[in-house]
């Protein structure tokens, strides 16, 4: 997660929750990560998949990811070629698996930026920098544990270095 | 150093005392995945090839597509019932009922820790154990390791004081409680019931409110064990149980402290979108919203209680014919028991269609999915949108016997 990340902004409001980013009606498509992903965020917004080319963000208000625990929740995010997912607040568990499954959360204040807006993300420096707005926002530093999780690549990788 | 209860349990599990803040590995009791998050969890175990600890406390449970409606599904199942084998893990097949429910009838007892692929794994806390919910990795390295990391959470003290009166019931009390405190409003924290009003409520209603923390956000639920749990304990698994009365110290340091008198109460509801989107029924009533599907079921609401409490509304009436009936127990006991009370004739004879032992239609799998612009009154946990299966389809959540009341007059109303 050390290098810099650039794409356009695809905001969202507040409580997006697990059932609008991975609806439940797509239960059956779990065990295949590839086609569930075509339906990432669709609830939300039936375009985004349309709309969004790897390497874009995308933004929300506060208590993002509320809701189930569904880990396909931000694998699907992930899959689609999100290449982080920014918001004021994130629930708690699809934090955790965001950070397990080596999807960057990044929290921070969203509320300047739009739809559309050119985001440059400096992992390092903590900084999201919002190029259309000429914008600097701070971003909130990661618990050391999660930092060393998310820097192995998720969990599995992390676990699996431990046992070396 | 005074701690709250959570802080206890989790010093046991961590093996040293330790408070609010800190960053803890702690030894799990009992682990859960069920057969939406199981399939994942299963594939980490084999990739980290270190088998399972303990495997007779990890628990896989077949609830939500119960029966299954997609061969995809029942592939899921397949995949499942072979790692139970492999690793000799437990296995609550199809039709035995939800996994909390069951969680609380078999396993868990007082000052345990509770960690499970599934959100509402935070309902086990009315047990006096800490109990809550991660995803599927979380919980594949939780079962491989016996432990599972996390961060200690502050504490939100709820003093409850007074009696719930019929019809205000215990799902009243925390679509309140949500309604107060926001839909984050309790993130990352442990919602810590206490006050003379705990000992009022029945096992079944402790299990309500506890269920639903996480709707607030929070880590954990958790009330003080007594005596009402020794004889749920007793009831369920036919052993007497003794234990050490955990509670929280005098003077154990909260993040703030709000307090309900549950006397003075009313029947709520959670409106579309959101589950703190809570009004009184009274209030809401007013709007004569029509509602096309009545859900009484769910480890929420598909309690032995809850549908008695349903039933006597309910009872010698016919349901409104506008208004598709379903009553979906939460597990197989509950099911037998009130069918040898008549509960389930008389919902017949009003109307009603009973649903297999499971999650029902609760997340849009199987067994009364909404059509576009459809109301469902479910006695549930969550009303996202799209959460019953359909994206252009209503919500709305309350207790069973607001359910009932719907059940009979087709619109949100008064039980
Ligand atoms: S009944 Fe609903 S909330 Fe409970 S475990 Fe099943 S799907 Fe989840």
């Amino acid at each position: 997660m050390k290098e810099e990340l650039r794409g356009k902004a695809f905001k969202f409001g507040e409580n997006i929750s697990t059932d609008l980013i991975c609806p439940g009606k797509y239960f059956h498509l779990r065990s295949n990560i590839k086609k569930l992903a075509q339906h990432t965020l669709e609830v939300a917004d039936p375009e985004f998949i349309k709309n969004m080319k790897p390497g874009d963000f995308v933004v929300a208000d506060e208590n993002f990811g509320c809701g189930s625990s569904r880990e396909h929740a931000p694998l699907i995010i992930k899959e689609s070629g999100v290449a982080a997912v920014l918001a004021k607040s994130f629930a708690r568990i699809f934090f955790r698996n965001a950070i397990n499954i080596g999807l960057n959360p990044i929290e921070c204040d969203t509320s300047g930026i739009s739809s559309g807006d050119e985001l440059r993300i400096l992992p390092e420096e903590g900084i999201v920098e919002n190029l259309t707005k000429g914008e600097k926002i701070k971003v909130a530093p990661l618990m050391e544990t999660m930092k060393n999780i998310l820097e192995a690549g998720g969990l599995k990788e992390y676990v699996k270095k431990e046992q070396e | 150093m005074k701690q709250t209860l959570t802080e206890k349990i989790l010093s046991a599990g961590a093996g040293r005392k330790v408070k609010a803040g800190e960053v803890v590995f702690v030894n799990i009791d009992w682990a859960l995945v069920q057969d939406g998050t199981g399939p994942l969890t299963m594939d980490v175990i084999e990739e980290l090839g270190k088998g399972v600890t303990n495997p007779d406390r990890q628990c896989i449970f077949l609830d939500h597509a119960s029966p299954s409606s997609k061969s995809e599904l029942s592939d899921n199942h397949i995949k499942l019932r072979k790692a139970s084998e492999k690793y000799s893990m437990r296995l609550f097949e199809v039709g035995e009922g939800v996994c909390h429910q069951l969680m609380a009838e078999d396993c868990v007892v007082p000052g345990d820790v509770v960690v499970g692929a599934d959100s509402h794994t935070c309902m086990a806390g009315a047990f006096g154990a800490f109990a809550s919910g991660y995803g599927s990795t979380d919980i594949a390295v939780a079962m491989a390791t016996g432990k599972i990391w996390l961060k200690v959470p502050s504490a939100i003290k709820i003093v409850l004081e007074g009696e719930l009166t019929y019809p205000t019931l215990a799902k009243d009390l925390i679509l309140y409680l949500i309604g107060e405190l926001g839909a984050s409003g309790a993130t990352y924290k442990a919602l810590e019931f206490t006050g003379p009003g705990v000992e009022t409520l029945s096992m079944e209603s402790r299990l309500t409110i506890c269920n639903m923390a996480i709707e607030a956000g929070a880590k954990n639920g958790i009330m003080p064990a007594d005596d009402k749990v020794a004889d749920y304990i007793l009831e369920h698994r036919g052993v007497s149980f003794d234990f050490e009365r955990l509670r929280a110290d005098d003077g154990a340091e909260y993040e703030r402290e709000i307090k309900i008198n549950l006397s003075e109460l009313k029947p709520q509801v959670a409106a579309p979108h959101s589950v703190d989107n809570v009004t009184t029924v009274e209030e809401l009533q007013k709007e004569k919203i029509k509602i096309d599907q009545v859900f009484i079921g769910t480890c929420t609401g598909g309690r032995l209680e809850d549908l008695r409490d349903a039933e006597k509304i309910t009872r010698g009436k016919t349901k409104n014919p506008n208004v598709r009936f379903i009553i979906t127990p939460a597990s197989k006991k509950i099911f037998l028991e009130a069918m040898r009370e008549g509960l389930l004739d008389s919902f017949m004879e009003t109307g009603a269609m009973i649903g297999t032992p499971g999650c029902g239609p609760c997340v849009g799998i199987q067994g009364g999915i909404l059509g576009q612009g459809e109301a469902c009154l479910s006695t549930a946990n969550r009303n996202f949108k799209g959460r019953m299966g359909c994206g252009e389809s209503f919500i709305y959540l309350a207790s069973p016997a607001t359910a009932a009341a719907a059940a009979l007059s087709g619109e949100i109303s008064s039980p």
